[in-house]
């Protein structure tokens, strides 16, 4: 590496001398090192190229002295080459290697969510206050039994059609992963415990464990699968689809490796493909294993990312046998993945959504499986959309992490994560409560049931499965006809 | 001993069979007739010998964890897929990704393999997955390998032909490979180095040859007279430098 770097410092850490106390606190909760106390000369200064923004210090200054500034770009981009353009190759030139980020795609697409717009009732039906009145958001996962069927698997009921999506333990920390597995158990929801295993001293949340089979087969095993209450295979992932992952040696600490079940700082690579699995047919194969070693009494959910031809995918994961089919939108988070993959490739997860949904129907298959989206749900109300598009119940792992303390810095594949959460190290990671964090987490899917029932209420509607697939309670605002004719939906101002 | 006649049993149905026999604590089950039931002894644990004779299908002994197979036959793709202990026996060949991500237990196959076989195995503390295969074995002979002894004999080679297909061991990194006999360079995955087996890596293949041997009635000395080569990964971390950070 030349010693001269090109890549200019993005941050400025500013910190007031007249307010700072010298409490060093800063110092100590920096993950990245940018905070820096000089003992000799009592004095505290900050490494600008270190910082990633992540506001930990911000927020835990007790003297509110300090400010991250973005620095102006010393480059000189333009609207075409973009200061992240710029910036990425300068960093390429400098190490050859292949850029890699954290958390979702953050390029301005367009977010079909903020172009849709609900309906409400006025004078001709009445709408419904949930306050008052019965409101059911109870939803039922899994395989609608045809008539004369030799085996049942049993629905899994969820008090919300929210559920955590998919995060390994060694993706995120310990306290991070209890977390969502207390908060799942307490409202009565589900967590996905990812590629990397369920940690020996969580068995108790399994109940609420949707547990993952991935390519790796990370800690997979006959216990674990019999412990979840949803098994899933894990194909493809909204931030990175069509390639595998490599967690890092250096995040295979000793618990992690006991959960994977692999050695000790060896990198944890997850093949692109399963490698039995090159048809629709070998994912039958695959289900049916899982459901024989489960004796048929799990729902198996397969979940793939947002891609062209979703929905032609997804009919063919519901002719497999799957019980679920996760379908895992283009903003989807991920704790790494290269830049260019995260930022270029899939599609939005409305249109995934509408387009399978719709086939599903076309083909008469639509009630045998549910339908789980996921990749970029950032409220209640892109939830209420996403069911009215046809989902039946949303994976939220971004909006989870955000309640949890993170900041979007971007940098979860350093493994420094301030904030606790996108780390193995103890030092970092004990600074997040799993008691708070499930209460914080909680608190998220109360409010966003609330408002659910509100919305639904709304519209006079008193059971979120009349909401399903119901597009007539959608309006486009701002789309152009293709757009309208993919997600099923009419433009704003045409009448019912 | 019970004895089950699987002529014309829907795989379910057998098995469900099968399960419901060794709850009520049967330790030996015969299996006869067997004709590409997928799935026998998928997830099944405990301890408990299933003998199987005929051709059972896909993903025999997947996720199996302790059992004994012994298959009279060929078996298919994917046996001991994902399994976590336990011993399987294959007195003939089998096809694909044999041992996908296994991380316990034994395979003995006394015939050939096709690809990928040993792909992805692990390790696990006192959990050492061990597969022995007396023929040949297809291309990317375990490919992704982060643990466990993959253990390759080349009997009964038809003249000319290798003992193994190409990119062997690409993206290896743990673990270890024997083969009988030399491998050409070209048909190495560029992350595994080709070494001498040590004085302790003779002494394994003399257990892990004379276990072969008594399986299939064969004779370990004349199998070990010729030399191995053994595989390993030049590190533990083949994409360390591939980031940018």
């Amino acid at each position: 590496m030349p010693t001269l770097s090109l890549m200019p410092t993005e941050f400025t850490v500013v910190r007031n001398e007249e307010k700072c106390i010298k409490c060093l606190a800063c110092v100590r909760q920096c993950g990245f090192e940018a905070q820096q106390y000089d003992a000799e000369d009592d004095r505290l200064y900050a490494i600008d190229a270190n910082c990633v923004n992540c506001q930990r210090c911000v927020s835990i200054c007790p003297a509110g002295a300090l400010t991250i500034y973005k620095n102006p770009p010393p480059l000189r981009p333009h609207a075409f080459w973009t200061e992240n353009h710029l910036r990425n190759i300068a960093k390429q030139a400098e190490t050859g290697g292949v850029l890699l980020t954290g958390m979702g795609n953050d390029q301005p697409f367009p977010a079909y969510f903020d172009r849709l717009l609900l309906n409400a009732s006025q004078v001709t039906n009445p709408s419904i206050d949930p306050l008052r009145e019965p409101m059911e958001l109870r939803t039922y996962l899994g395989r609608r039994p045809e008539p004369g069927a030799k085996t049942r698997t049993p629905l899994v009921p969820i008090a919300t059609p929210i559920m955590f999506s998919a995060m390994s333990y060694g993706s995120i920390s310990h306290e991070a992963f209890a977390s969502l597995a207390r908060a799942a158990k307490e409202f009565d929801t589900m967590f996905n415990t990812g590629e990397g295993g369920l940690p020996g001293d969580l068995y108790e949340y399994a109940d609420h464990a949707v547990v993952q089979v991935a390519s790796g087969r990370f800690g997979v095993h006959a216990d674990y699968l019999n412990a979840g209450r949803i098994v899933e295979i894990k194909i493809g992932q909204g931030a990175k689809p069509g390639i595998g992952g490599h967690l890092p040696g250096e995040k295979i600490t000793a618990p992690v490796a006991a959960t994977r079940m692999i050695p000790e700082g060896t990198d944890a690579l997850s093949p692109a493909p399963h490698h039995d699995i090159y048809s629709i047919e070998d994912l039958k194969q695959l289900i049916f294993t899982l459901k024989e070693a489960t004796r048929y009494q799990k729902p198996v959910s397969v979940k793939v990312s947002a891609v062209h031809n979703v929905a032609a995918i997804a009919s063919g994961i519901a002719r497999a046998g799957a019980d679920i089919i996760a379908i895992d939108g283009f903003r989807g988070g991920t704790g790494a993945a290269p830049t260019m993959i995260r930022d270029h490739v899939g599609i939005p997860i409305e249109l995934a959504i509408a387009a399978v949904d719709q086939r599903l129907r076309d083909e008469g298959i639509r009630n045998q499986v549910s339908l789980v989206a996921a990749g970029g749900f950032r409220s209640s109300a892109d939830v209420v959309k996403a069911i009215a598009l046809g989902a039946d119940a949303v994976y939220i792992a971004t909006a989870a992490l955000i309640a949890l303390g993170c900041h979007l810095c971007q940098k979860c594949y350093t493994g420094k994560c301030s904030w606790g959460i996108a780390t193995q190290d103890p030092y970092r990671s004990r600074r997040l409560n799993p008691e708070i964090g499930a209460e914080r987490l909680y608190n998220l899917l109360r409010g966003w049931s609330h408002e659910i029932k509100e919305m639904l209420g709304g519209m006079g509607i008193n059971s979120i499965e009349s909401l399903r697939g119901n597009r007539l309670h959608l309006r486009g605002v701002g789309l152009n006809e293709v757009e309208l004719k993919l997600l099923g939906v009419k433009h704003a101002g045409e009448a019912m | 001993m019970e004895t089950l006649n699987a002529r014309g049993l829907h795989y379910q149905v057998l098995n469900e069979t099968v399960r419901k026999l060794l709850d009520n604590g049967c330790r030996e089950l015969v299996l006869k007739n067997v004709n590409g039931q997928r799935y026998i002894g998928a997830g099944l644990q405990g301890q408990a010998r299933l003998e199987i004779h005929g051709v059972p299908g896909n993903n025999l002994a997947a996720l199996m964890d302790g059992l004994e197979i012994e298959v009279f036959g060929n078996a298919q793709d994917g046996v001991g897929n994902t399994m976590n202990g336990g011993t399987v026996v294959i007195h003939g060949n089998a096809t694909d990704i044999t041992g996908y991500a296994m991380r316990g237990g034994r395979i003995f196959i006394r015939g050939n393999v096709g690809y990928r076989v040993g792909i992805h195995m692990k390790a696990f503390r006192d959990k050492k997955p061990l597969i022995v295969i007396g023929g040949q074995a297809g291309d990317f002979f375990g490919e992704y390998m982060a643990g466990g002894t993959l253990v390759l004999l080349g009997l009964d080679l038809p003249p000319g032909k290798p003992v193994v297909g190409n990119f062997v061991a690409t993206g290896m990194h743990g673990g270890e490979i024997f083969i009988r006999g030399q491998v050409d360079p070209f048909s190495l995955g560029k992350e595994v180095k080709a070494v001498a087996p040590t004085v302790a890596d003779q002494q394994r293949l003399q257990e892990i040859v004379g276990e072969f041997a008594r399986y299939f009635d064969l004779e370990a000395e004349k199998i070990l007279a010729r030399p191995f080569t053994k595989l390993i990964p030049y590190n533990k971390r083949p994409y360390g430098t591939l980031y940018t950070y």
